[in-house]
């Protein structure tokens, strides 16, 4: 099998799931790595370095900026067969790791060449000349086996589903480039940075918080605040410890949609259905109840761990481990236990 | 302005949801309009106050018991509800939706329309971008705030590496996510409107176009595996000795 993987980058960050997509076109057949954006000769080395057959880049000032028609229309021109592409034959299958972007690139370019996307796909298996994708439908509630029946077939790989290759820095290659087509329909008018990096989907350790992260009575606000400054105030405190506890793990910091809809914490860190479906190895909720719309964004960790002041709460149901208490104690005492035993 | 909400039904998210007999069965859950379309049609109407002379149309592909979705975005206030219906639809991928939604966009006219960011049954999150395209529109995606200028729009995208401002002319595809407000609740005048409401259901040959063949096809459905969830409290004289007690337990399961 032909794969062409498309390598996901934010201004040279690159998305670590679209080296878990190129470990996998390797283990269907050969594997070729694609670019956008402009000045990106390092991702290019690294493509290579982690096991891309060839490597095609489309380097461009129109394409500094990640914009949906532009790169699609860059895609589906080098992927539809024809005189002037590189390509040396069209691709069987085009991998994407799953992201805001990709999800709007393969979807575009669908449109394009005429066929279709399987999305979140967690488990790829060539069957005959087929090749069936096992991915979550219903909140995950429910899987679903299915094929797209056009060629190429696209998919966009769950992240931290499928091994990551190694990279090896002895493997180098020369890039293709490739024409770009710039029919941009938007303006990039501006950026500003998260707060606080979070990449929830790649993280191996989560530590997030709930409405419950406000809660300490004993904890007295500044005089001079309303009660709502100071539930933000006790909120930040609360945050604290449990970035803290993030950052000894290496990890990231989450939070259920109470937090983010009280002020506590900005939406990107939001886990649940209306926010971000995460499965790390280790997932730590902090004074977060339970309700079905967390459950189903992080139920999926290989181990769950509750701390929580009610032993009632429906997130016990969930964890593997489970801590009755006040977060507020218990928290930088787990820390501090961290610490002494991993040594960071 | 000419505002268009896209909306599908759904069963609520509450549902216990599972794979049944190779069908996949919510019980008696009810059904309810998609949560992140919620989203969709508070954005339309947020546009259509800021934007005087502006309607909000909601539009829904589905069976006729869709129709309570689209009930549901009138009650919200939207102007006006169509729904696209047909006994060909039994089988449809998102290429397919984004073809009808796209034909019945033109069939309506809209300067704008406001897609949400995914739906609770397929979640695919394809459907905005490929309306877009069979359109030839601008596609503004995860916006979490709009706001339309002298035949621009601008928006506020919300990804994971932060807030990026982008625009583009008018008429475009706009998806929105939750930091564009709480839905609102339907008003009583809503809900006495919306219930006298003549929604008017379009067929594949009122829009003019053949019943798009899926690509994409569902072969086997599956429960996911049930884990083994019994919790362990940990327990302990003070913090210290619970920290203690419970890092151990997770050192041995070796996740770090
Ligand atoms: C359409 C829709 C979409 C939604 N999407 C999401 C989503 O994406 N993500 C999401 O998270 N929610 C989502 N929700 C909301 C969800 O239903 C819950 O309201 C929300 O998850 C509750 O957040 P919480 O657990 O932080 O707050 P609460 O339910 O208020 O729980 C707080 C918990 O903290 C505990 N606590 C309090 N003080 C302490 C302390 N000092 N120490 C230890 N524990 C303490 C309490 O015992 C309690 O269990 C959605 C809801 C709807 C209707
Ligand atoms: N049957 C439908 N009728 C109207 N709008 C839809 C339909 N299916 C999907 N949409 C819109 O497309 C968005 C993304 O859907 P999906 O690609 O299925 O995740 C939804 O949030 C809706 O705004």
């Amino acid at each position: 099998m032909k794969t062409l993987v498309y390598i996901d980058h934010f201004k040279g960050e690159i998305q670590p799931a679209s080296w878990e997509a190129l470990g996998l076109a390797k283990s269907l057949g050969t594997a070729s790595a694609v670019i956008f954006g402009s000045g990106v000769d390092a991702i290019a080395k690294a493509a290579f370095e982690h096991g891309a057959d060839d490597v095609f880049v489309a380097d461009d000032a129109t394409l500094t900026d990640y914009r949906a028609e532009p790169y699609a229309a860059t895609l589906s021109a080098l992927v539809s067969a024809h005189a002037s592409s590189p390509l040396s034959a069209s691709p069987d299958l085009i991998l994407f790791p799953t992201t805001a972007r990709t999800r709007e690139l393969a979807a575009m370019s669908a449109v394009d060449l005429n066929t279709g996307v399987l999305t979140d796909v967690s488990g790829l298996e060539a069957e005959g000349d087929q090749l069936i994708a096992t991915r979550p439908i219903y909140e995950g509630k429910v899987l679903e086996k299915s094929v797209c029946t056009g060629k190429p077939i696209l998919a966009t790989v769950r992240p931290r589903a499928f091994p990551k290759p190694e990279a090896d820095a002895s493997k180098s290659g020369t890039a293709t480039k490739v024409e770009v087509k710039s029919d941009a329909l938007t303006n990039v008018e501006g950026y500003s940075a998260s707060e606080s990096a979070v990449n929830l989907g790649d993280a191996g350790v989560i530590v997030s918080g709930g409405r419950g992260v406000s809660n300490n009575p004993s904890l007295q606000a500044p005089v001079g605040m309303d009660d709502k400054q100071a539930e933000l105030w006790r909120a930040q405190q609360g945050f604290a410890l449990v970035t803290e506890l993030a950052q000894v793990l290496g990890g990231a910091v989450g939070a259920s949609r109470a937090a983010v809809d009280a002020g506590y914490i900005p939406y990107s860190h939001q886990v649940g259905q209306t926010g971000k479906v995460v499965t790390p190895d280790l997932y730590i909720a902090c004074g977060i109840s339970g309700a079905i719309q967390h459950l189903v964004g992080m139920r999926n960790a290989k181990v769950i761990v509750a701390i929580n002041k009610d032993a009632d709460a429906p997130i016990f149901k969930q964890a593997r481990y489970g801590v009755v208490g006040d977060l507020f104690q218990i928290l930088p005492a787990l820390t501090e236990a961290f610490k002494k035993k991993v040594g960071r | 302005m000419k505002i268009i909400a896209c909306i599908k039904q759904v069963p609520d998210s509450e549902a216990k949801v599972r794979a049944e007999g190779g069908q996949v069965s919510w019980g008696d859950a009810p059904l309810v309009i998609n949560p992140f379309d919620e989203y969709a049609v508070e954005g339309a109407l947020q546009q259509r106050e800021a934007n005087s002379g502006s309607t909000v149309t909601a539009l829904c592909i589905g069976p006729e018991s869709a129709k309570e979705a689209l009930k549901h975005a009138l009650a919200m206030g939207a102007d006006e509800a169509v729904l696209v219906s047909d006994p060909a639809l039994n089988e449809l991928d998102t290429a397919g939706a984004a073809r009808i939604l796209a034909a019945a966009i033109q069939k309506i006219g809209a300067d704008m329309v406001v897609f949400g960011r995914q739906t609770l049954d397929n979640g695919a999150g394809l459907t905005p971008a490929q309306t877009a395209r069979v359109l030839g529109w601008p596609m503004l995606g995860l916006a979490g705030s709009i706001k339309v200028q002298d035949g621009s729009v601008v928006v506020d995208r919300v990804i994971e590496e932060g807030r990026q401002t982008v625009s583009a002319t008018l008429p475009a595809l706009i998806s929105v996510v939750q930091s564009i407000g709480e839905p609102r609740y339907p008003s009583f005048m809503g809900i006495r409107k919306a219930s006298k409401a003549n929604i008017p259901v379009w067929s594949l040959s009122d829009l003019g176009i053949a019943a798009p063949a899926p690509v994409v096809k569902r072969t086997a459905l599956m429960n996911p595996p049930v884990r083994e969830t019994a919790v362990e409290i940990i327990s302990g004289e003070t913090p210290t000795d619970i920290a203690d007690k419970l890092v151990d337990k997770i050192l041995a399961e070796k996740v770090l």
